[in-house]
């Protein structure tokens, strides 16, 4: 190492070696381009094709320009979030108490609190079990038809008709709009069981239609990451197709698809206007998913702003005019923590339990 | 890979002996549940159209008389009575669109050109938070929130754009609406519902392309947007258009934020800066839902038909460019 | 017209690697100058610090000096978008912009300075281009056909008439033949040959024969070991290096014998 510098260590002395014996001596170094031996063609003028000064220094600006442009375009992103995380924070923890999850909104009237009491305003009891029904609805139908299309999809289609419609209306169907899909569901009971049919279950139906792409999408892509050799070296041991896919496929695929399907919880749980259209708003708790109508957490956060202000009489006492916009920013709270709770539940499966990445 | 893959799944012997009914029956149950969602697609239709079909043959006294009371005797026909929930559900998605865009561009860029990795990986938590966030949560924002404090924006628009007729004022007031209940504020809101989805998609496309030819551009002298713009946003045109074609089709179908923000009217005016003048027909759904008799409920699922039209377009043409970039 | 580099006490780092120690050479102008050693040596390192590409890496910074004519290529003051622009660089694998045509690929550097270049100023300059890598008379009549179109040998010499474009002074070659058949290959040594008339040529070759073929200058890098940096042995004239090289490191690597 030490010798090795050494050697090449002195510029001045290589450069002194070197310069002056020309290993294959050439017409001179700096004679003009047309001395070229081979070029016919052309000599462009350089001095005018040469940048100018100012136009570099242009140049430079509109680089700088766009860099700021960019960052501002992060930042501006960034407010609204900030703004809606911070104001929903701020206005939602004062409602949000023991008595506001664990009670309805039975007898509650304007801006009075419930009847002989003095501080009891009405809770979301009601939209949170309402909620917790029709999302487990949606979750029993769409599951098993979102992970067994995709099994489909990628264990047994031969990429053929079939393969090319499903997977071709799976995307069209991500993208109905959430009341079309509620639209859909109140008409397919009202077809079947008449008018006015406006229950969980309906509600449940138009989620499933909402949550199934996002099950097939997202265990599709886990399926097809599962590495061929783990299927070909079950085959090889006489092992079924079916009981391969669903001792070795599905459980390598498990996490993945378990976070998939964590995520599109999350997505269908905040969905107001299905639910909206095919399972109405009530006041009091109502258990049963197939009969009567069923309050959520989104449609309640709806119905309360809605509403708007309370009328207060002159001599009621402990009347609050704003209080359904502090129960509705008090259900925002638990909504968005229920979110991302799922969300956050949902990656951390994925990233805990994932197959061998390598095997990507 | 992925048809390497299943190709190669499909194509697996059926080396199983002694378990062929179970194979079978599973077999069976994985097509059944990809036809079965032919089949609720197809129900989709097929019962919308059966609730909506009184509308274009049923009693058309009736089908008159529930669409002038909808409209106050404004409109007197299905497609009178849609005609101005298209142009406001259209205006209110491009507006968006527009707003979304460069913003979505500008973040994915920063994400996939200047920031660095850890950055980058923070960036890409917080556009899924954005995303995460329901639609009903930004209604409530945008309504008690951004409505109050955006009308001074708004003013200074007037005041300096104001000769631009969208930023014009009331003729007969003189003056922008207050509180801004208006398309203007409601397409700002619809701008931050999309940005997620054209951000992660053009940021994916953006990481892709391909570095020689970045390094190329830099090697001729290229300033690092000048690279950008030769060896970076010409590879993810596609995938660019096709995320923004897919964040219309979100805007488009958009009830809440909608719903809670809007002061709606039935007009086909320009004037961004003006409350009561537009209505979409999402919103118009979830509005005029509860208190319709029979023929209202028909006439409203038929506008429902129109939206799922739309959406279906343009989702069609945002899938067609994704085939086309794959292939 | 070809400028000389000094490299003096250069050292290059990855953020926390060090991956270049110490390398002092003159790279003399208007010859070509070749840098040969075992992969990882850090030949290819060095040879994007003589127009700063590796400082699009990031984490990626460098020590000591580079004088282009005497002027110091990481003074402060010193942009390297200009840098870039007097010491061009082709790659190992063509890479024309494959949404250009072939007329549009030459002059993309060019655009960037001047966006109101004349018509026949963009033809002249065009052929220039061209003819300057040999490849004029087999792309004269598509010019406005994709470059991407091209076969790999015609591709490199495209992308080294967009190089050659925006009149460098300087040209770098990271392994420009690795990814080209022999036939194209030897069509680019001759095309290295013709190019020394008017510029300073580095090349960065993992074929020993290729530095012997068309170098004036071979430098010999080294590496201790996998995690140390590597290290310039030592550079003279090809003909010295390959017959009577000065180092012991040297002579094992020309004669086969490794380590």
């Amino acid at each position: 190492m030490a010798d090795a510098t050494a050697t090449a260590g002195t510029p001045s002395d290589s450069e002194k070696k070197v310069i002056p014996t020309p290993l294959t001596p050439k017409p001179a170094d700096n004679a003009p381009k047309a001395d070229k031996p081979k070029d016919k063609g052309p000599t462009p003028n350089f001095d005018k094709l040469a940048p100018k000064r100012s136009y570099l220094n242009r140049r430079k600006r509109k680089d700088i320009a766009m860099h700021v442009l960019i960052v501002a375009a992060f930042i501006v992103a960034l407010i609204p979030l900030i703004s809606v995380l911070w104001t929903v924070i701020a206005n939602g923890v004062g409602r949000l108490d023991g008595y506001f999850l664990t009670h309805n909104m039975r007898g509650i009237v304007g801006g009075n609190p419930a009847n002989g009491t003095t501080n009891e305003y009405g809770g979301i009891y009601h939209a949170m079990m309402g909620t917790l029904e029709i999302t487990l609805g949606a979750l029993i139908i769409s599951v098993p038809i979102g992970i067994f299309t995709s099994i489909y999809l990628v264990e047994y289609s031969s990429k053929g008709k079939l393969y090319h419609a499903i997977s071709f209306f799976v995307d069209i169907m991500s993208g109905v709009p959430s009341i079309v899909a509620g639209l859909f569901a109140f008409s397919l009971f009202t077809v079947i069981l008449g008018k006015g049919t406006y229950n969980g279950f309906v509600g449940a139906v138009a989620l499933s239609v909402l949550m199934i792409p996002t099950v097939v999408r997202s265990s599709e892509e886990m399926l097809k990451i599962v590495p061929n050799d783990l299927r070909e070296a079950s085959y090889a041991l006489g092992v079924t197709k079916s009981r391969t896919i669903t001792k070795v496929v599905l459980r390598t695929a498990l996490s993945g698809i378990v976070s998939g399907v964590l995520l599109a919880i999350a997505r269908v749980i905040g969905e107001t206007a299905p639910l909206l259209i095919a399972a109405g708003t009530i006041s009091s708790t109502n258990f049963n998913l197939f009969s009567g109508r069923m309050m959520s957490l989104p449609v309640y956060i709806y119905n309360e702003y809605q509403q708007g202000t309370a009328t207060c009489t002159v001599n009621a006492v402990n009347c609050v005019p704003g209080i359904r916009m502090e129960r509705a920013w008090a259900a925002s709270l638990v909504l968005i923590i229920l979110v991302l709770v799922l969300n956050l539940i949902g990656r951390l499966v994925a990233k805990i339990f994932a197959v061998d990445d390598s095997q990507k | 890979m992925s048809s390497n893959t299943a190709k190669t799944a499909s194509g697996a012997p059926r080396r199983g002996h002694g378990d062929h009914g179970a194979d079978k029956v599973f077999r069976y149950v994985a097509t059944g549940a990809g036809v079965l969602i032919l089949a609720v697609l197809a129900a989709v239709a097929v019962f919308l159209l059966i609730e909506a079909s009184p509308v274009f043959t049923g009693d058309h006294a009736k089908v008159q008389e529930t669409i002038e009371s909808f409209t106050g005797d404004k409109a007197h026909s299905f497609w009178q009575y849609v005609a101005p929930l298209i142009f406001g559900t259209v205006l209110v998605s491009a507006l968006a669109l527009i707003v979304a865009f460069f913003i979505a561009i500008g973040i994915a860029l920063f994400i996939s050109q200047y920031a660095p990795k850890k950055l980058a990986t923070a960036l890409n938590y917080v556009i899924d938070l954005l995303a995460a966030i329901p639609s009903v949560i930004y209604g409530l924002w945008g309504g008690l929130v951004l409505v109050p404090h955006i009308y001074g924006f708004w003013n200074w628009v007037n005041k300096y754009l104001g000769w631009i007729p969208i930023f014009g004022s009331d003729p007969a007031t003189g003056a922008i609406s207050n509180p801004p209940r208006t398309i203007a504020t409601v397409s700002l809101v619809l701008a931050v519902m999309i940005l997620p989805i054209i951000t992660s998609m053009s940021r994916d496309v953006f990481v892709r392309a391909p570095r020689l030819q970045q390094e190329a551009a830099l090697a001729l002298g290229a300033t690092k947007w000048e690279m950008i713009k030769l060896a970076v946003l010409p590879f993810g045109r596609s995938g660019v258009v096709s995320a923004s074609m897919l964040g219309l089709g979100r805007a488009l179908g958009e009830t809440m934020a909608v719903l809670m923000i809007l002061s709606p009217g039935r007009t086909f005016s320009w004037h961004l800066l003006l409350a009561a003048q537009h209505q979409t027909i999402a919103a118009n759904i979830a509005a005029q839902f509860a208190e319709s008799n029979n023929m209202g409920v028909s006439v409203l699922i038929a506008s429902g038909l129109v939206l799922f039209v739309i959406t279906f377009v343009v989702n069609f043409i945002a899938r067609k460019l994704t085939d086309k970039e794959v292939q | 017209m070809g400028q000389r580099i000094d490299v003096k006490h250069l050292n290059v780092y990855y953020g926390k690697f060090h991956a270049v120690e110490d390398v002092n050479m003159v790279i003399p102008a208007n010859k070509v100058t070749a840098f040969i050693g075992p992969s990882g040596c850090g030949k290819s390192t060095v040879l994007r610090t003589l127009n700063r590409m590796h400082e699009i890496i990031p984490g990626a910074y460098c020590t000591g000096q580079v004088l282009l004519e005497g002027k110091d290529l990481y003074d402060k003051d010193t942009d390297p978008v200009e840098v870039r622009r007097n010491v061009g660089m082709v790659f190992q694998r063509p890479n024309p912009f494959p949404t250009m045509s072939i007329r549009e690929n030459v002059l993309a550097g060019v655009k960037l300075n001047n966006k109101k270049i004349s018509k026949s100023d963009a033809d002249d300059l065009v052929e220039w281009a061209l003819r300057g890598a040999n490849l004029w008379e087999e792309v004269k009549d598509r010019l406005d056909h994709p470059g991407i179109g091209l076969s790999g040998g015609q591709q490199q010499r495209l992308c080294i008439a967009r190089a050659v474009a925006v009149h460098p002074q300087v040209l770098l070659m990271d392994e420009p033949c690795s990814a080209l058949d022999p036939i194209s290959t030897l069509a680019v040594e001759d095309l290295i040959n013709e190019l020394k008339h008017d510029y300073t040529i580095v090349i960065v070759t993992h074929n020993m024969q290729q530095a012997a073929r068309c170098s004036d200058f071979t430098g010999f890098f080294n590496i201790q070991g996998i995690g140390k940096p590597g290290h310039l042995v030592e550079l003279d004239e090809t003909n010295t290096i390959f017959q009577h090289p000065k180092n012991k490191e040297t002579e094992n690597y020309i004669s086969g014998r490794f380590g």
